[in-house]
């Protein structure tokens, strides 16, 4: 049976739909969504925003009517161990004569007043649509304000409409990288190097997860430099060329500033993940490894040992729930599910519906090697895709963000938030045991049994 | 996290911090969802869409579905036409609504894409509408745009009907929740009177549980409804801001008379509204209607000493405002400060009128944002705040009990589904602030002073 039904899914989508197993390999990814369909997708102001957010003492200023700002007014759920800045909510909230006559001075008068009104050392303006049409030059205002206030200014190019929550998350790196290259005669690459440190690339620290891994890094006898950007400030993004390695969580927003630190800075880079037991283990000890260290690497086993010790046997428990159930993922990048992939094997709960919304070419690949025949792999999929998969595939869970929740919910199907809105860490080999025991939570809660 | 605020009062001339309001779209898009089978289609790029989503489906905790235009830089550049003509076509071709309502976004409006010109050139299938409404955020709020696709509505489709009109009322119920909508109608039918509302969004975003995902659940104002509106003895506007454009375009278009009264929240309120609809149809107001008034008088009575004199911030949407400072005043309570982010300098003025002739003092604004407000608190305490899920953070930092009223409402659940219009939904209101209040005392109360009964 084929998986398209007529009328089911528009003939333009079906390029980005396959069925492992019964086509070829190759699935269309990385292009605009389509007209008219309903896309669960963001703008590039969406990916910008989320990368930099989590930069705790910085002013993030939204120029732009008020929407934009008022959207992701502190909906990350990044945790700060300092400043509380960042999660408020600054806009330039234009007007109709803003769009007439141009929105600069306004932009010039907000700057002035928040840096007189907040001690910061770093603004972020960000550009909305309407930005890029009016054609403020966001570039001349920040430079003027920077030099007037003596603190960074950095535009974020990041109109929503020149491409993808992806063309976001480059706009963001971007203006990381401005950052950490401008100042006082800095000349980046002859920094010293600080022997067994890293630069955490991708990890927000939603729940506190960037601590989890710092916390296990540390007995490693390894110094997380810089985190990327969780939890992180104007004077520890400064001082990220400092690191001999980055390791990358989230390649999808940071793979692009990983090279760009590389080819600056000569600082190699590295994917792993934390999430689940098995990826955990093994980017604790490619990490290790790297540094040479013997010491490291056995401090490595030590510690994986203890905590696989403590976290199998309950992971097993609920493994033994989990019989039979077969599982949907939804998420926004294509590194995360891969991971989710294996988290899910690891509690035997097999993957019958993979998606994302911006993956790339060859996570697709890998993802499509990694799972069983008949499993369906999707790209950028409508509530109507994920409603018919799921159903077809006989999905008793779906892992998604905020908008797939209640979708789920309606089909009866339980629900696992994998995005901003998470409370729990899912993150190393703690957060396995989250992972695990939220999954038992929602899929074995006795509300099912009230549907019919 | 908002302890950084500081007291000494700081004139601001440009931009808003922590804002009260947000863009039209989302108004216009929820709006749109009170039409049954109707998908909204946001005309512009993804982000747009993508957030009015995420932000009524945190609010509603229900699927919530638009298409977007799905701008790119071409489209920014030569024009939407194209970009909207193909959503059309590709719109009711997978999805089938009977309806689509189109809304604009900053984008669009700044290109200057023409939406009444592109429609009339675009290929509508037989039996099928597309309306719209235009909807710059740069201009106004959501309540603006929930406004705006009301009217909407009217101006596409209602026609000039019968000059006979018929013994019905129309019912604009504004920016409230499904089961604030549910309980208005409740009222009507209790009533007898036949009514036609929209938007209604009930059996929309609180729709069943049934197992089975309906992308177009069962509730809605019907079309046919919408159309037959021009043909009614009087409309009802629930709320100046959110209801009574549309309700004097149906005035211009049809001859159908308005009536522009305040969301019936509260005694006052609701008797207004009830007494309008007596009149009118030469009425009785049924014995259920006439227990629940004189048990809220009664549940008034029984506590009125727990309001008696307690200062209140409350924030939120205009209409919402305006009929909540007239209750609260009716409570005892003083209304210190009331701030909304729309616009509207008729707000204003309203809200001062109501403080002056209870012979309150109290700080009025409209276009305003909560940074204003906890400076506000910050220079005079309040005993309560009242207001949206993000009134939190200044109830933390201030250490004020709270209550959470209006839009957004992210934190918790089941306020879409219960009421705070008529007499029922004041009682909850009164239990909701009387509970928030005493809560806070026994917290509070010394050992000594803690107290079996209050
Ligand atoms: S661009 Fe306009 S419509 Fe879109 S989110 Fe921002 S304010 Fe709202
Ligand atoms: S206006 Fe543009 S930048 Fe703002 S939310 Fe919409 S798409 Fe994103």
């Amino acid at each position: 049976m084929s998986v398209f039904e007529p009328g089911s899914i528009v003939e333009e989508r079906k390029d980005f739909i396959h069925t492992k197993g019964r086509q070829k390999k190759s699935l269309k990814c990385d292009s605009d969504s389509i007209a008219g369909c309903v896309s669960q997708r963001a703008c590039v102001y969406c990916g910008a925003r989320v990368v930099l957010n989590p930069v705790t003492d910085a002013v993030h200023l939204v120029h732009g009517p008020i929407g934009c700002a008022s959207y992701t007014w502190d909906i990350r759920g990044s945790l700060s161990s300092g400043s509380e800045l960042y999660r408020n909510s600054f806009s330039t909230d234009l007007q109709e004569e803003d769009v007439i006559f141009g929105g600069e001075k306004k932009l010039t008068a907000a700057i002035d007043q928040l840096v007189e009104k907040y001690p910061t050392k770093l603004v972020f303006v960000y550009a909305t649509c309407i930005v890029g049409v009016i054609g403020d030059d966001l570039e001349a205002v920040c430079k003027n304000a920077s030099l007037r206030h003596g603190i960074e200014v950095i535009p974020v190019e990041s109109s929503g409409f020149i491409g993808n929550k992806a063309a976001g998350y480059r706009a963001a790196c971007h203006a990381l990288l401005r950052l950490i290259n401008s100042g006082v005669n800095q000349d980046n690459n002859k920094v010293e190097k600080i022997p067994m440190s890293v630069n955490y690339l991708g990890d927000f620290n939603l729940a506190g997860e960037a601590w989890i891994i710092q916390n296990y890094l540390h007995p490693l006898g390894i110094k997380v430099n810089t985190n990327f950007t969780g939890d992180s400030t104007y004077r520890s993004l400064k001082d990220a060329p400092k690191a001999s390695l980055n390791i990358i969580q989230c390649a999808g927003s940071m793979a692009f500033l990983a090279k760009e630190m590389e080819e600056m800075f000569g600082i190699p880079y590295m994917n792993i993940s934390f999430l689940g037991v098995e990826d955990t283990s093994g980017s604790l000890l490619r990490i290790a490894e790297f540094f040479n260290s013997h010491k490291a690497v056995k401090a490595a086993e030590e510690l994986i040992n203890r905590e696989e010790e403590i976290v199998k046997p309950l992971i097993e428990g609920y493994r033994r729930e989990f019989q039979g159930k077969k599982a949907a993922v939804y998420v926004g990048g294509g590194f995360k599910a891969i991971s989710l992939i294996k988290q899910f094997r690891e509690i035997g709960i097999e993957v019958v519906m993979v998606g994302t919304q911006t993956g790339r070419p060859e996570e697709y690949e890998t993802i499509s090697d990694m799972v069983e025949e008949g499993t369906v792999v999707l790209d950028d999929a409508n509530p109507t895709e994920l409603e018919k998969f799921m159903m077809e595939k006989e999905a008793h869970l779906l892992v998604g963000g905020v908008k797939e929740r209640p979708l789920a919910y309606k089909l009866g199907i339980a629900f696992i938030d994998h995005n901003h809105d998470r409370k729990h860490p899912l993150s190393g080999f703690a957060g396995a045991v989250n992972f695990a025991g939220e999954v038992y939570s929602t899929l074995c809660s006795p509300v099912w049994k009230y549907l019919k | 996290m908002l302890d950084s605020t500081p007291k000494e009062m700081i004139q601001r001339k440009v931009g808003l911090i922590n804002p009260a309001k947000t863009c039209q779209p989302i108004g216009a898009m929820y709006a749109a969802l009170g039409i049954y089978r109707c998908l909204p289609h946001s005309h512009g790029s993804q982000g747009c869409c993508s957030y009015h989503r995420s932000h009524l489906t945190r609010h509603f905790r229900d699927p919530i579905m638009a298409s977007s235009s799905s701008f790119t830089e071409g489209a920014s550049v030569f024009g939407g036409g194209a970009n909207l003509k193909t959503s059309i076509k590709n719109v009711f071709e997978i999805y089938d609504p009977d309806i689509m309502a189109v809304h604009t976004t900053c984008l669009t409006e700044t290109i200057g894409d023409d939406i009444p010109s592109i429609l009339s050139t675009a290929e509508v299938p037989e039996g099928k509408r597309v309306i719209y409404a235009s909807t710059p955020s740069y201009v106004g709020s959501h309540i603006t745009g929930f406004s705006n696709m009301t009217t909407g509505m009217v101006n596409c489709l209602v026609e000039p009907g019968e000059k006979e009109k018929k013994e019905q009322v129309n019912v604009l119920p504004g920016f409230v929740n499904p089961g604030d909508m549910r309980e208005i109608k409740r009222m009507l039918k209790e009533l007898g009177i036949k009514f036609i509302m929209f938007p209604d969004t009930t059996g929309v975003v609180d729709s069943p549980m049934t197992g089975r995902y309906q992308m177009f659940p069962r509730g809605g104002a019907r079309v046919k409804d919408i159309q037959d509106s021009g043909s009614s003895k009087f409309t009802i506007a629930l709320g100046f801001f959110a209801s009574s454009e549309a309700a004097f375009l149906l005035d211009r278009k049809c001859s159908v008379p308005p009536v522009v009264l305040r969301t019936p929240v509260g005694i006052k309120a609701t008797d207004e509204f009830l007494m309008t609809l007596r009149n009118r149809f030469i009425q009785d107001i049924p014995y259920e209607l006439e227990e629940e008034r004189g048990q809220l008088v009664d549940i008034m009575t029984d506590t009125h000493f727990h309001f008696h004199g307690r200062k209140v911030a409350l924030f939120g949407d205009p209409d919402m405002l305006t009929a909540m400072t007239e209750f609260l005043l009716s409570l005892g309570m003083i209304p210190a400060y009331v701030l909304t982010g729309s616009p509207g300098a008729l707000f204003e003025k309203e809200i001062n009128t109501m403080l002056k002739a209870a012979g309150v003092e109290g700080k009025v604004r409209a276009a305003g944002d909560l940074f204003e407000l906890h400076q506000w608190i910050k220079n005079g305490p309040v005993d309560l705040l009242i207001g949206n899920t993000y009134g939190k953070y200044i109830a933390r930092a201030e250490d004020i009990p709270f209550v959470r009223l209006g839009f957004p409402v992210m934190d918790r659940s089941v306020h879409s589904y219960l009421p705070v219009v008529g007499y029922r939904g004041a009682m909850r209101l009164i239990e909701m602030i009387s509970g928030a209040l005493l809560d806070r005392a026994d917290r509070d109360a010394a050992e000594e002073d803690f107290e079996l009964v209050m």
